[in-house]
């Protein structure tokens, strides 16, 4: 009797949960959620990319005589430094993780930068098809880092505002989602900096 | 005091939701700050008036034959300047706008001239990545493009390079657009999957009210004829139509021998409702006109691509 009674019950506080939390965000938390873990998977992918890249270049410049060895020596070690972090998508729930990641990568991309600026006073090099074609393929790379890092923030942002704005926030609470880490510049202090300009040298 | 109190808290309140209404129409007028993204209305866009009118139509016809081909969508923009963005950024703006390429393949291209930058940039959407790489799309550049626009001849350059690029992309395994002509084939609609639908429900449902209604013998083949207008409506071919009013009528009158009894149970004018329905949504088709140009949406640009400067 109570069975008989109590089914239908339960069938409809089923229903009004399921309601309920599709209406409180839960299913976005979910999709914004994954939108993010994929977005972040991309920018590793690029980031090894340009990881994957760099034997290349190194030994395509140490071809050169007389290379500036300590422009060359700044770019290996800064591959090396960044391709030692263990990268995990957990990472992303993580903000000292990712900040030392990011400085890890910026570092490596101005080595890089720098490298491609001392390249200019070596006009062999410049002349040499190889070495255009990769520096075309960093060219590239750099730009899909750029354009995945984009789109990551962008998730991010989607993800954080739905987990504080009311009254999705309140679903974030209740299981525990906490706002992500996006991407900051890697060296703050020095981008807003001015440039030097030395021309005594 | 109290009062007193009041007053400035509530025209406190006042400045602070008059200062947040200040932001909120401070917002769109600082996104103002690069170059806005141009409607996508033609495969060939123009902003200068550089290049001839009859330039503009021949490379058109150019991309517009391809896109019939290979069904890869291609857009040519030549505009003034990208300033303050670099040229990559803005191309990769009308990417993620435009999103050019067919929905379900993503091809698409993106083919950037700023005149007075002197820059250009041609930009795969990733499903092109592997037929067009950075390398590939800078050697155009470098080898075809740029070399005629250093003769001044911006149409030929822009020619060149869409011709090589198209080569590339012919090499690439892509799937080729269905062959679909413009006009409304009767042939080519036809949706056997309703037909069957209707022969094993509607059919059967018919049959046995009309001959509930009619009598066993006029009944089969009144549903005979109902079935045959249908397949007549749904295909448009007399034909087929004709087939199925004899097919409809011998099922009908088969269908004497069988207990008719539980499939009109089964139907039960749920069947009934849920197929009318399907058979009006049935028509819906394509919206693809032969001259204008839309994007199918199917585009996703990674920044992959090549810039170059003249």
């Amino acid at each position: 009797m109570t069975r008989t009674f109590l089914r239908p019950f339960t069938w409809l506080a089923t229903l009004w949960l399921a309601l309920l939390l599709s209406g409180c965000g839960y299913n976005d938390f979910q999709r914004l959620d994954e939108q993010t873990k994929s977005s972040w998977a991309e920018v590793l992918n690029q980031y090894q990319r340009r990881a994957d890249l760099i034997p290349n270049i190194v030994a395509t410049v140490k071809g050169e005589a007389n290379f500036e060895q300590e422009t060359l020596t700044k770019v290996i070690e800064a591959r090396a430094k960044a391709t030692s972090i263990q990268v995990t998508p957990e990472m992303v729930a993580d903000p000292a993780a990712m900040q030392k990641f990011q400085a890890a990568q910026g570092e490596l991309g101005s080595a890089l930068s720098r490298l491609m600026v001392v390249v200019e006073q070596y006009p062999n090099l410049k002349a040499n098809q190889a070495f255009a074609d990769l520096r075309v393929q960093l060219e590239g790379t750099e730009n899909r880092i750029t354009v995945a890092r984009n789109r990551y923030i962008a998730a991010v942002q989607e993800y954080n505002v739905l987990a504080r704005s009311f009254p999705t926030n309140l679903t974030a609470m209740v299981f525990g989602y906490q706002p992500k880490a996006g991407f900051t510049v890697a060296d703050e202090a020095a981008v807003s900096a001015p440039p030097k300009v030395d021309f005594a040298k | 005091m109290g009062l007193m109190g009041r007053a400035p808290t509530a025209l406190r309140l006042w400045r602070w939701a008059l200062l947040c209404l200040m932001t909120a129409l401070a917002v769109p007028a600082l996104a103002q700050g690069v170059q806005p993204v141009p409607a996508l209305t033609a495969r060939v866009m123009d902003q200068t008036g550089t290049l001839a009118a009859g330039d503009v139509a021949a490379l058109e016809a150019q991309l517009q034959a391809f896109e019939q081909r290979r069904g890869t969508q291609i857009v040519v923009l030549v505009v003034r300047s990208t300033a303050p963005e670099d040229i990559a950024d803005y191309t990769q703006r009308l990417g993620d706008a435009w999103k050019i390429g067919r929905r379900d393949v993503g091809d698409g291209l993106l083919f950037v001239v700023a005149l007075d930058d002197r820059r250009l940039r041609i930009a795969p959407a990733k499903t092109l990545e592997g037929a067009i790489p950075d390398v590939m799309a800078k050697r155009i550049i470098d080898q075809v493009v740029t070399p005629a626009f250093r003769r001044g001849d911006i149409a030929g350059g822009i020619r060149g390079g869409l011709e090589h690029l198209q080569a590339r992309i012919e090499g690439e395994a892509l799937p080729l657009p269905e062959a679909r002509s413009d006009r409304p084939s009767p042939g080519g609609g036809i949706d056997w999957f309703e037909i069957g639908l209707l022969f094993l429900f509607a059919v059967p449902l018919i049959s046995a009210v009309l001959r509930g209604v009619l009598g066993n013998r006029l009944g089969a083949l009144a549903s005979g004829g109902v079935s045959g207008f249908l397949v007549w409506t749904l295909s448009g071919l007399l034909w087929l139509a004709i087939m199925a009013g004899l097919v409809g009528l011998f099922m009908s009158l088969f269908a004497q021998q069988l207990p008719v009894q539980s499939g009109g149970r089964r139907g039960g004018g749920h069947w009934g409702g849920g197929s009318s329905g399907s058979w009006g949504g049935g028509g819906g088709g394509w919206s693809s006109g032969g001259g204008e140009f839309s994007s199918g949406g199917g585009g996703d640009f990674g920044g992959g691509g090549a810039s170059g400067d003249w």
